[in-house]
């Protein structure tokens, strides 16, 4: 079984620490990932569309890509290349019609699309393929007395058909905080929408998101959230900015990608320039737990 | 909010376009209102997601192109995994969107975006908008 991984552009820059933390968690585990060749945009948002194949180009061409370099599976890290990557595959292959045009586009690569390559995110191959019991076995600086609430959002678990998880009460990242030592803490707003592309046209529903999401994480007595897409990681994280200038008796959280603590637990260093990447600044908590 | 329904009106071209892009049946929909009771972003829209549905099964698509609603969707899906008839309603909204979207007409012109913003956001904020809101 082949695994390739592919990245995502935010992967390369403002989510960097969570590619070098997920590259480092799955080295000391024993499963390296192995960058993809030719990568390019996973189409990034799924178009919901029936009839425009334009829009699910650049997803199958990254699927094709793959096929022709030999994998079995596509691991990503980032939840919406997941759903993207996931859904484009899907969409395509259910209809003969839309494989035969998509494959009308593909002049340039080497083979047809035929749809051989699984689409999976790292939390799942953590589960059911590494397991995490033997992640236990591997860690060596537990989480504890870290209460760690698993921000979800809604593309791992939505929709339901491509859900890691159950999609309405999913438990596998407060299992994962279980395994390396935290306390996995459910909170009520985990799965609902941070506002995602909003950020950019209407602030305000994300500021105000992000404030009712911390404050319900903050209310179950969670100290940090983890999360596993970058769109989310900006807006709960960076959208704190104008939440506390908003509202005055909101208190601030720090945001991490799961593999940041992951790779504390499995032992490994923290990487200072992660700290840049953060607006919340996490270096206080992480001292008060002595993990760093 | 009065209406006044007519054959015409109901026998709207355009609502077969809404059911042929999105792939949903919108007349499967008897207003349970699952879906508004779901959406986080209800407090932002003029029609809530149940009433756009039943706007669209009256034949009232002018309102529903024009109002503020499919732009503040952000396609959570939320309604969709919940709506017990297997409506999936975001869909619907992506069909809207889409309507104005072949027109020309979104709500984000890349231009507007200042430069300060364009520094510090992330691509995956900038693509998915410019995929979602741009024509």
């Amino acid at each position: 079984m082949k695994l390739g991984y592919f990245p995502g552009c935010t992967l390369k820059t403002n989510a960097k620490h969570f590619e070098d933390s997920a590259m480092q968690v799955m080295e000391v585990l024993g499963h390296p990932l192995e960058e993809m060749e030719n990568w390019i945009c996973c189409g990034t948002v799924f178009s919901m569309t029936t009839d425009d194949l334009m829009l699910q180009l650049s997803s199958i061409r990254n699927l094709l890509r793959a096929e022709n370099q030999g994998y079995d599976e596509l691991v990503t890290l980032c939840s919406m290349c997941y759903n993207t990557l996931k859904r484009a595959k899907e969409f395509i292959l259910n209809d003969e019609e839309n494989l035969r045009k998509v494959n009308d586009f593909m002049y340039r690569e080497e083979a047809k699309f035929k749809g051989t390559t699984d689409v999976v995110h790292l939390l799942s191959i953590l589960k059911d393929r590494i397991t995490f019991d033997e992640i236990k076995k591997k860690v060596t600086k537990p989480l504890k007395d870290l209460k760690i609430g698993a921000y979800y959002g809604c593309l791992l678990v939505r929709p339901k058909e491509l859900a890691i998880d159950d999609f309405e009460d999913p438990t596998i990242m407060e299992e994962l905080v279980d395994t390396i030592g935290g306390e996995g803490v459910v909170f009520p707003y985990r799965l609902e929408c941070c506002g995602a592309y909003q950020t950019i046209t209407e602030k305000d529903i994300t500021v105000k998101r992000t404030f009712e999401i911390i404050n319900s994480a903050r209310n179950a007595g969670c100290e940090a959230l983890i999360t596993s897409c970058p769109l989310c990681a900006f807006n709960l994280d960076q959208r704190q900015k104008e939440t506390s200038e908003e509202f005055l008796e909101f208190s601030t959280m720090p945001v991490f990608y799961f593999t940041e603590l992951m790779a504390l637990a499995l032992g490994q260093k923290w990487n200072k320039e992660w700290k840049k990447l953060h607006y919340i600044n996490p270096v206080p908590l992480l001292k008060e737990k002595g993990l760093i | 909010m009065s209406l006044k329904i007519t054959r015409e009106r109901i026998k709207n071209s355009l609502v077969d376009k809404i059911e042929d892009i999105s792939g949903q049946n919108v007349f499967d929909c008897y207003q349970c209102g699952i879906c508004s009771s779901g959406c986080p972003v209800t407090d932002y829209m003029d029609y809530s997601p149940n009433q756009v549905i039943r706007l669209i099964q009256l034949g009232c698509v002018d309102e529903i192109l024009n109002s503020r609603t499919i732009w503040i969707c952000s396609t959570c899906l939320q309604c969709s995994a919940r709506c017990p008839k297997g409506i999936e309603v975001a869909k619907v909204m992506e069909a809207l969107r889409t309507i104005n979207l072949r027109q020309r007409e979104g709500t984000l012109k890349p231009e507007d975006i200042k430069s300060k913003d364009l520094k510090d956001l992330p691509q995956i904020a900038l693509v998915s908008a410019f995929r979602k809101l741009t024509g």
